[in-house]
């Protein structure tokens, strides 16, 4: 039976990978909940398109429509966050400056690097999890991001230096001297 | 002090996204330079600092069973459109047409996992060359140039054409690394746009025919002839970069054929 067999194949190729998707849409969304539907909603509309998919980077493929989803998600239910970060990527903002929301989750202990890159922009969160937490290559990342390799690599330069001044202060006992 | 080194770099070293030039001669900058060796320190400690707790969350199982669930109402509803789909093709088609199609796909699901593995080292390599900046270690539009610059580099000698009268000027050629081999690397412009074009030997004589394939937005076609493998590598549209393999086939005679 066609169905039947097309799950099948779907399945083996694309359910391996669930964990780095739940992964990207728990990051993106930084809720439990919302990362349960969003990463379903994105199973879904994979088997819809499985039959384009000519085999290669399952992954990959898998993780560019989580984040289409996630962003679409995003747009209809919290647009507060992605023009908070969008205006960031083009005006900047100064370093150092009082981020509200880092500054409710620095309030608990103990957990430092991990509140630090949940208060980083939308953007600079999801490279950091592409790159440091997926082990995406930049090209990988350039893919399934829909950016270009230049600003890949401009981001990735950003978004470490904003994380080093989030957690400064327990990074300097480890730097080496 | 500062240091006019672009701070990317750094990273990219950090990523392992160099070439191995490159990420030499930036160990050697770090030996050198306090400014890239603290930035870079410090670069690793966020990393040490990022891998000490698992950061990673994992799936619940109960989101597992939810989307098996899902995919099976799913694929009910889709697997009865599919019959009609294939009743309707089947009555409207001559068999001779879809026995055509079949054939014309059946290269793409004969693809091996070694392949998939040499396309992304291959546009890896492509795109490495143009992050630093580094197409070329010998930059030149002039084959007699580019050519003996292979000599005793590698132990082959590729076929190097000039095709400047057909819109691809030479730029020049580089070592990579590709395939856990050493390769020749022939870059070649076309507008504003930048082909790579790997070559080594093949252990096959035979020569294949052009096969076009496409990752992460580059296009790929790949042949052999003449005891040597061709890969061509860009961001150029098919047609175009089909046109460049074109010509670079008709002009790259085997190198046995050309001594004497």
């Amino acid at each position: 039976m066609q169905g039947a067999e097309k799950r099948g194949e779907f399945e083996a190729a694309v359910l391996p990978h669930l964990d780095a998707a739940y992964n990207l849409a728990r990051w993106l969304l930084r809720s439990e909940h919302d990362a349960d539907d969003v990463v379903q909603e994105a199973y879904l509309r994979a088997f819809r398109f499985f039959g384009g998919f000519r085999g290669g980077d399952s992954r990959g493929w898998l993780l560019t429509i989580v984040r289409n989803v996630s962003y679409t998600w995003l747009r209809k239910r919290r647009p507060d966050e992605l023009v908070l970060s969008l205006d960031e990527e083009t005006h900047g903002r100064e370093d150092g400056a009082p981020d509200p929301e880092a500054e409710v989750l620095r309030q608990a202990e103990g957990q430092s690097v991990k509140q630090a890159l949940e208060a980083l922009p939308l953007e600079l969160r999801e490279i950091m999890v592409l790159r440091e937490l997926e082990g995406l290559s930049y090209a990988e990342i350039a893919s399934v991001a829909e950016i270009p390799l230049g600003t890949v690599m401009s981001r990735l330069s950003r978004a470490r230096s904003r994380l080093r001044d989030l957690v400064g202060s327990c990074l300097g006992k480890e730097a080496p001297r | 002090m500062s240091c006019a080194k672009p701070r990317e770099l750094i990273h990219a070293h950090l990523d392992g996204e160099l070439d191995v030039v490159r990420s030499l001669e930036m160990e050697e900058h770090l030996r050198e330079c306090t400014t890239c060796a603290d930035e870079y320190g410090t670069l690793r400690s966020l990393r040490s600092a990022l891998s000490v707790q698992d950061l990673s969350f994992k799936a619940p199982p109960s989101l597992h069973k939810r989307i098996r669930k899902a995919l099976r109402v799913e694929s009910k509803s889709e697997g009865s459109s599919w019959a009609i789909g294939w009743r309707w093709l089947s009555a409207a088609v001559p068999v001779a047409a879809v026995a055509v199609l079949a054939l014309a796909v059946l290269p793409l699901l004969g693809r091996s996992g070694g392949d998939d593995r040499l396309i992304d080292e291959l546009v890896s390599g492509h795109v490495r060359s143009l992050m630093v900046e580094h197409l070329t270690d010998v930059a030149s539009s002039d084959k007699h140039t580019v050519k003996p610059w292979f000599d005793g580099k590698l132990d082959f000698s590729p076929a190097v054409v000039d095709l400047a009268d057909y819109g691809f000027p030479l730029i020049g050629g580089r070592l990579d690394y590709v395939g856990g081999r050493p390769v020749a690397a022939l870059a070649y412009g076309r507008h504003k746009h930048f082909i790579n074009l790997f070559v080594w030997p093949s252990p096959a004589a035979s020569a294949d025919e052009e096969q076009a394939t496409s990752r992460h937005g580059f296009t790929l076609i790949h042949w052999s002839a003449g005891g040597m493998t061709y890969w061509a590598v860009s961001d150029l549209n098919p047609a175009e970069l089909g046109e460049f393999a074109g010509l670079v086939r008709e002009r790259a005679v085997p190198p046995a054929a050309t001594s004497g």
